[in-house]
């Protein structure tokens, strides 16, 4: 026995740790934070097993508004696009008279162009050709005929992984020369969180809360200038229409973001996966590449833009399927090279993704037979965001001590609120952010998950909350008007 | 390559994907319930899914982990994953420290598929060669590793130890006293086991079976069970179910330094965002129609089928790379890989030295060329220096596996003859 122990204690296998300890492992890690999916998701998933439980709780049910989940919160998928993927999948469906021929051609076309005729199969790294010569034309469509190469679209799961690959990519050198990435406040955690897992630095440049979040290119400059101390900023992104914050960006701000990259020399980012999410009267979606062109030579041979898109918002929500692309304009020919030989590291992306993704830029055409039903369901599902949109902002901006920027698009509202001073004290004694710390309460109170403005970013001394606008209309209401009461027994508590 | 796709997968995502066709008849009744179920679970497909994983589809595999080796596997150390090489290059991230003075160093089998290398310089780990020993049948040598991990220390910090079992490209199959020895050799040198198991389906038997690094781990008892670092990846892009394109898999992690755990979570969030529709044909290879259940029959036959088509390619492959002269190949114990070595003589070597090319590469330029045949070169893949190998694919249906091998015996002959 004691011969044993002595060899276990020789090779040491007793006395050290693990290999892989928080202090061995890829530092990097350590600050990425997700804050959709962080702690206060964590406790409402806790309290939502307590409820199955049958402990007693002041309701019955929490309202997960922190996470663009569409179909979650009961967004009916477009039958078009389900009935076509169903039968790629099962294409012995192909012979079942329930389904319209439209739909049964386009499942032929797309199964067409997979390798072996299957949805099974692994297509090429930077997707299949068929489907990207359709985003193409999409491109093409959607920007008034501005020229698009389908070799400059690469698909890929979702616009996460479009935008983690580009910033891969972008991130080099080190201590003063490291990259720096500019980034708006508030933003969208995986930015923050992707820099974090690279270690380049973020630049953080403030979208005007009294103007309605706009951007204004003296912010820009101000950020770059002071950011130039301590690293090479190199990127440039922006999220329109806007994640927070919702705005949708005038045509003069987008001419203004891209005269502003091509002086500075900065690798544009332009995140526009909310792109049919646009309720606001006198508020339209213009597209970074069209601006671009529409701006002429002098702009568009040189400045370089990479645009993302995706299939998991606007009007089809389907986060599941994992289905994005991203346009790549006036890159290096050496480094599009390395960026197609990056991405086939991971194979290819979801195939029935990308399928999806083909009948989103290809939807059913006037005449045909599901077309009807199509443009119902679409334009139903746009307008009832928008009636959505209108109301949360009513609402919320007759709570006093709340104050919210209209909803110009994308999904979300980013109310301020207005915390009392001896609130915050006892959050910063918890060692919480303050609007976590609101948040936190809401949900033990009120069962209502949202995400907190610290997550997202804001000014100093500012806190929000961000909230969907996904749930139905009903329970909506609902929602917002607990979220009302909540905030009036708050303010008086803490008073 | 032509081989069909299960049935029931393919019905049971349909119906997933398009829920009206549960009203009807026209699907088995079987399909319909495993569907509803699972649409239970995750609402819509069009939904995000849970972080780590629908928690139907992780007791799937827990319980599947748990049937294969006799051993309770937890859910919550299983992570479900795009795929074992999105898998692979999220566990990297975690792993790796690539800046700084000293780099992470990852040993990697040669041969070794081509995706592995790449993720590790895309992460900016150091590479760290260990040679199979091609005489033996591509066996892992200890003493082979060892010599590796100590040239290795002098230049970045060896951390983790790559195996892939059944072998890509080896077709190499461990025994169970391999499996030990490799355990107790990371134990010793304090290394990350990475076990990448996506073939562990398809194994030809002859004596050899597939053991996990899990269950072998777990019966070599303390101080190793509890003590080893372990991540095994599989997927449900190989084996009879062959779904490549939906892009799921799955690791389980054994011994993980639970604060570590904390931070790896959100890692996972960020990078691990897995289609919906893989994670059902998951829940399916993790738990398939039963015996009495109305998609039994078709299911297990067609698994039998693909199985059947499989060896016969390896019987036959084997047969004519063996009869051809400057042609050699190891027992393909698994997987769906040949990997023949070419005893290419002096004449071939000049002429590809003189056209810049790798001979093996030249080699496979020529069949591509001549044959209209892809076959990838032994150089993609790493080889004892003065070695010439080709990788070719077993997986597809056997009319066109004799189209294959006929293509590469005639082109084979002619080659020999131009270059005596």
């Amino acid at each position: 026995m004691s011969i044993i122990v002595c060899e276990m204690a020789e090779n040491g296998l007793l006395h050290h740790g693990k290999v892989l300890t928080v202090d061995t492992m890829n530092p990097n890690v350590k600050r990425v934070e997700y804050a959709v999916r962080g702690p206060i998701v964590q406790r409402a998933l806790q309290i939502e097993k307590e409820l199955k439980e049958g402990v007693k709780k002041p309701f019955t049910e929490v309202i997960k508004a922190n996470i663009g989940d569409c179909h979650a919160m009961g967004q009916k998928p477009i039958t078009f696009f389900r009935q076509v993927l169903a039968l790629c999948s099962y294409p012995e469906l192909l012979e079942d008279n329930k389904f319209p021929e439209d739909v049964k051609n386009r499942a032929r076309r797309i199964l067409q162009a997979c390798a072996g005729r299957s949805l099974g199969a692994y297509s090429a790294s930077q997707g299949i050709e068929l489907v990207r010569r359709d985003v193409a034309q999409y491109i093409e469509r959607r920007d008034g005929g501005i020229p698009c190469n389908p070799d400059n679209i690469y698909l890929t799961a979702g616009a996460s992984d479009a935008i983690m690959t580009m910033l891969k990519l972008l991130v080099s050198g080190e201590g003063p020369s490291r990259t720096g990435v500019m980034i708006s406040i508030p933003q969208y955690p995986l930015y923050s969180a992707a820099l974090a897992e690279l270690a380049a630095v973020q630049i953080n440049y403030y979208l005007d809360e009294e103007k309605c979040w706009s951007l204004d290119v003296s912010e820009l400059r101000r950020a770059l200038e002071a950011a130039r101390k301590h690293c090479r900023p190199r990127v440039l992104c922006i999220i329109n229409p806007g994640n927070p914050t919702g705005q949708v960006q005038s045509r003069q701000c987008v001419e203004d973001v891209i005269q502003f990259a091509a002086e500075e020399n900065l690798f544009l980012m332009a995140d526009e996966v909310y792109q049919d999410n646009v309720y606001a009267e006198g508020c339209q979606f213009h597209s970074f590449k069209k601006v671009l062109f529409e701006m002429g030579p002098e702009y568009s041979d040189k400045l370089e833009l990479a645009s993302f898109h995706s299939t998991s918002k606007c009007y089809m929500g389907e986060c599941g399927f994992r289905g994005g692309y991203m346009e790549v304009v006036n890159l290096d020919p050496e480094v599009k090279v390395q960026l197609t030989k990056l991405v086939s590291v991971r194979l290819c992306p979801s195939v029935p993704g990308q399928a999806l993704l083909d009948l989103v830029v290809n939807p059913p055409q006037p005449g045909e037979p599901s077309y009807g039903t199509f443009i119902k369901e679409r334009s139903h599902t746009l307008e009832v965001l928008a009636e959505k949109a209108k109301m949360t902002q009513e609402i919320l901006n007759q709570v006093p001590g709340i104050t919210c920027n209209p909803v110009q698009g994308a999904m979300y509202t980013f109310p301020q609120i207005q915390l009392p001073p001896k609130a915050i004290a006892e959050a910063k004694e918890k060692g919480q952010a303050p609007d976590m710390f609101y948040c936190m309460k809401l949900l033990e109170e009120k069962g209502i998950c949202l995400v907190p403005g610290s997550g997202f970013g804001q000014r100093d001394g500012t806190y929000h909350f961000r909230m969907t606008i996904l749930p139905p209309t009903e329970k909506l209401k609902i929602v917002l008007d607990k979220v009302k009461e909540f905030h009036q027994s708050f303010t008086e508590q803490y008073s | 390559m032509g081989l069909k796709p299960l049935t029931f997968v393919r019905q049971v995502l349909a119906a997933c994907i398009y829920p009206s066709l549960l009203l009807d008849d026209s699907l088995p009744h079987d399909v319909r319930k495993r569907a509803q179920c699972l649409l239970e679970e995750c609402g819509s497909i069009g939904s995000y899914a849970p972080m780590t994983g629908i928690r139907k589809v992780l007791l799937s595999v827990s319980e599947f982990i748990t049937r294969r080796d006799g051993i309770v596997s937890n859910p919550d150390n299983i992570i479900i994953t795009s795929g074992s090489q999105h898998g692979i290059i999220v566990l990297l991230k975690l792993l790796v420290q690539s800046e700084g003075s000293v780099r992470t160093g990852v040993l990697i089998p040669v041969p070794c598929y081509i995706s592995f290398k790449k993720a590790l310089t895309a992460q900016g780990a150091v590479a760290v060669p260990y040679y199979l020993c091609e005489e033996e049948g591509w066996t892992v040598q200890i003493k082979e590793l060892r010599r590796a991990l100590h040239a290795a220390r002098g230049h970045c910090n060896p951390m983790v130890l790559y195996i892939i079992n059944p072998g890509n490209p080896s077709g190499h199959v461990q025994s169970k006293a391999s499996i030990e020895e490799v355990i107790r050799f990371a134990a010793e040198e304090r290394l990350f086991l990475m076990a990448d198991e996506v073939y562990q389906s398809i194994v030809y038997g002859n004596g050899r079976e597939f053991y996990s690094y899990k269950k072998v781990l777990s019966e070599m008892g303390s101080p190793y069970s509890n003590n080893v670092e372990l991540a095994s990846f599989h997927t449900i892009s190989k084996g009879a179910i062959g779904e490549c394109g939906l892009r799921t898999g799955y690791m389980e992690l054994v011994n993980i330094d639970p604060e570590v755990m904390q931070y790896a979570y959100s890692l996972f969030t960020i990078n691990l965002n897995v289609p919906v529709i893989g994670q059902i044909a998951l829940d399916v290879m993790a738990d398939p129609p039963q015996p009495g259940q109305p998609s039994y029959a078709l299911y297990a036959q067609v698994r039998v089928e693909i199985f059947l088509t499989l060896m016969n390619n390896v019987q036959r492959t084997l047969e004519v790379l063996t009869g051809l002269p400057g042609i050699t190949c190891q027992p393909i114990m698994g997987g769906v890989f040949a990997f023949a070595r070419l005893h290419l003589s002096e004449a071939a070597i000049k002429h590809a030295k003189e056209k810049k090319l790798k001979p093996d590469f030249l080699y496979c330029l020529r069949l591509l060329e001549d044959m209209r045949l892809f076959a990838s070169p032994g150089c993609d893949f790493g080889q004892e220096e003065g070695t010439y190998h080709i990788r070719m694919c077993l997986a597809t249906p056997e009319e066109t596996m004799e189209d294959v091998l006929q293509r590469l015996k005639s082109f084979h002959l002619r080659f020999i003859k131009e270059f005596p």
